[in-house]
């Protein structure tokens, strides 16, 4: 557990003695990834109901994990960079440029000279390096992250027009498709590789150096820095990281459609960062949890899932997806400014906190 | 609308029973009465394809309706099933996320859908789940952008859009032989540039040009949505003091291009329009259009009702084969001022 977070949890559990005991518990890491299952629940209950066994199928089941798979992996990324006080809009333009790039007539001629992992390393090595470039560019410039992001979201998609003159390009390396396409133990590789990256997110954040440092940047990165802590190359290293993710979710989505383009991962961006929000990631940075990702995730895909169940138009969808934006939004504040409150009460001798909760910790 | 004469309606409804589509090879020139018949209840079957059959429930999807062309597709889709009463349509409206969209076709896969009709955003990137469908023997029903593989799909429904380029070059050289323009400045508005279908548009244009002589100077691409159209147009009037004639692939966009026309204060040219919005055929009427390229915005309501014939095992009564073809390719007709008249029904409001 982070410390920002435990700090959050202590304070909750201090204002139980006089509070309600389901809104302290509310306040808890745990009980915001409680509050986030019943909201799945709800959802999954709904679609039970609208749809029937249609919905309630194992190969539904499926079928949504395998659509949250891509955009999962590209919200783990996301929600390491968020905790680390950036943003970065350029996933989806990085995904597309590494799907491109990996799949031209020239990347698929070695591979299938040589070895299908080929494709794989082209397509880590293209994300790894705009990454890298976003990176940089946030630490060293300075160049606001919206900013940076944002430029490599129109020159990274603009080149991946350029590299594939705006076609879409198929894969026809065997061994890749075979591999990535395929099972495992019934359960398809994209939703085993979400998973893998779902658990080495969740110990890097919660039990290294590196997760630890991450949430100390985003809170406080004066603090940070006067602690020691290398501010500007764990930055870059955050968007190293966000590329490398990036990397992974062009190759899933490459094998998912067996193709590269430059029209992939329009508008991930929103995606991923929407599904961090309701995850009850701060946008400000600091705090954030990668299973709340996970289940931020979850809940859209599943949410996707109902309304196509139901007939329901996507328009409507989309404004179902808003309002949970919003609503997941709220409460995130109302817990963080009751949580404010109990410390004050608390501790009436301390000063009283006057800034937004991540300056607190 | 409804002070036509009993006896054109009556023909209207006899071939919307009977004849959707027109092969290639075919000149038939009707492309799809219905649109044109708001009252559902006066369909009066001449073959048994339409007496009620079993039950079928038909999967559609398409790309976000983010323009007229595409809302017409949808529209007239649901028209098409809601006129049959054994159609339980599944509609699942557009996304331009491949990855929804291949999630969706997996939906349908594990629904056990009859048939599925699929207007692919990207038509290869959505070829293996077609192709999963087809294995688990879903047949599967395309529209209008091509699969990359030819066992994805039972049936494909398309515009000639190769067809169109070769309709709207054609006519560019008929109307350069008319005015007797020498050495004439030629443009082109092509529309999403990564969907094949824009990469034949352009091609049958080119060829055609060549026939006579001639070859396009400028090209830029739009993507189909007004303001993309207007982004384009303008700057390619910057790059050419004078354009005799423009081609620009969609009346959506063309919204978009005609705007940028009026900001710049130009109208030297000749402009050819695709696909026959009603604002193309007003534009006709009023003379700020020269012609447009007929891209039938019902072929989604063709896949549903093929759906349909090849899920109840049923053949196309007008051909003498005993099965649904494999193809259906629907003709590309140039509309200007003489004909307007006759297409200002199948217009779609974009």
């Amino acid at each position: 557990m982070s410390q920002d977070s435990a700090r959050v949890e202590q304070a909750a559990l201090e204002s139980d003695k006089e509070g309600n005991p389901v809104l302290a518990l509310m306040r808890t890491s745990v009980g915001r990834n409680a509050g986030l299952v019943v909201a799945l629940l709800l959802i999954v209950v709904v679609g039970v109901i609208t749809a029937g066994e249609q919905f309630a199928s194992v190969d539904n089941g499926l079928t949504i994990l395998r659509a949250a798979s891509v955009i999962g992996v590209v919200s783990i990324g996301m929600t390491f960079v968020i905790i680390g006080g950036g943003i970065d809009l350029s996933v989806g333009a990085i995904a597309a440029l590494a799907s491109v790039w990996s799949t031209t007539v020239a990347t698929q001629t070695m591979a299938e000279d040589t070895h299908w992992l080929v494709i794989v390393g082209v397509a880590m090595a293209v994300a790894l390096a705009c990454g890298l470039i976003n990176g940089l560019l946030v630490a060293y410039g300075p160049v606001a992250p919206f900013i940076a992001t944002l430029a490599m979201l129109a020159s990274a998609r603009g080149l991946a027009e350029i590299i594939a003159n705006r076609r879409t390009q198929i894969v026809r390396v065997d061994g890749f498709n075979d591999f990535l396409r395929g099972d495992f133990l019934g359960i398809s590789v994209l939703i085993w590789i979400f998973a893998l990256v779902s658990v080495v997110g969740w110990v890097v954040l919660n039990r290294t150096t590196f997760g630890r440092r991450t949430v100390a940047v985003g809170g406080n990165p004066e603090a940070a820095r006067l602690a020691g802590i290398n501010v500007k190359r764990h930055t870059v290293m955050l968007y190293v990281l966000v590329g490398f993710c990036c990397g992974i979710a062009a190759l899933m989505i490459t094998a998912r459609t067996t193709t590269g383009s430059s029209t992939h991962g329009v508008l991930w961006e929103l995606d991923a960062i929407g599904a961090v929000v309701i995850g009850g990631t701060l946008l400000t940075g600091g705090r954030g949890t990668v299973v709340g990702t996970v289940f931020g995730v979850l809940i859209f895909q599943t949410l996707f899932s109902v309304f196509v169940q139901n007939n329901l138009s996507s328009s409507a969808q989309q404004v179902a997806r808003g309002a949970i934006i919003v609503l997941a939004v709220l409460l995130q504040q109302r817990l963080a400014g009751s949580t404010r409150t109990s410390n004050t009460s608390t501790r009436a001798s301390a000063p009283g906190p006057t800034a937004p909760p991540t300056s607190v910790a | 609308m409804s002070a036509r004469p009993p006896l054109r309606r009556r023909f209207l409804a006899g071939a919307a029973a009977t004849v959707v589509t027109c092969l290639a090879l075919t000149a038939c020139t009707s492309n799809d009465p219905e649109d044109s018949d708001d009252d559902s209840n006066d369909t009066t079957a001449v073959s048994a394809n339409d007496d009620a059959g079993d039950t079928v429930t038909i999967g559609f999807s398409g790309p976000a309706a983010d323009h007229g062309w595409l809302a017409a597709i949808n529209s007239s889709a649901q028209e098409a099933a809601d006129r049959y009463e054994d159609i339980d349509l599944q509609f699942a409206e557009g996304t331009n996320d491949v990855n929804a969209q291949i999630a969706v076709v997996e939906g349908f896969i594990n629904d056990g859908v009859d048939a599925i009709v699929l207007l692919p955003s990207d038509g290869a990137a959505l070829t293996e789940v077609a192709i999963q469908a087809m294995d688990a023997g879903i047949p599967v029903i395309n529209v209008d952008r091509e699969f990359s593989s030819p066992f994805a799909a039972r049936t494909t429904v398309l515009g000639d859009n190769y067809g169109m380029g070769v309709s709207a070059g054609t006519y560019a050289c008929g109307l350069i032989e008319e005015n007797d323009i020498s050495d004439p400045v030629i443009a082109e508005i092509a529309g999403i540039d990564a969907l094949p279908l824009t990469q034949d548009r352009s091609q049958g244009f080119a060829d055609a040009l060549e026939s006579c002589g001639e070859e396009v100077d400028q090209r830029q691409a739009a993507e189909f949505t007004v303001e993309s159209g207007e982004e384009v147009a303008a700057s390619l009037l910057q790059a050419e003091d004078k354009i005799d004639i423009i081609w620009n692939h969609d009346d959506d966009q063309g919204v978009g291009v005609k705007a940028a026309f009026e900001n710049a204060g130009r109208d030297e040219f000749f402009f050819i329009g695709g696909a026959g919005s009603c604002n193309a055929m007003d534009w006709i009427e009023d003379g700020s259009m020269e012609a447009t390229v007929i891209y039938p915005p019902t072929q989604a309501a063709d896949g549903i009702k093929l759906a349909r014939l090849i899920a109840q095992d049923k053949g196309m009564s007008d051909l003498v084969q005993v099965e649904v073809p494999k193809r259906v390719v629907l003709n590309a007709p140039v509309v200007s001022a003489d004909n307007v008249d006759e297409y200002r029904d199948l217009c779609f409001e974009s």
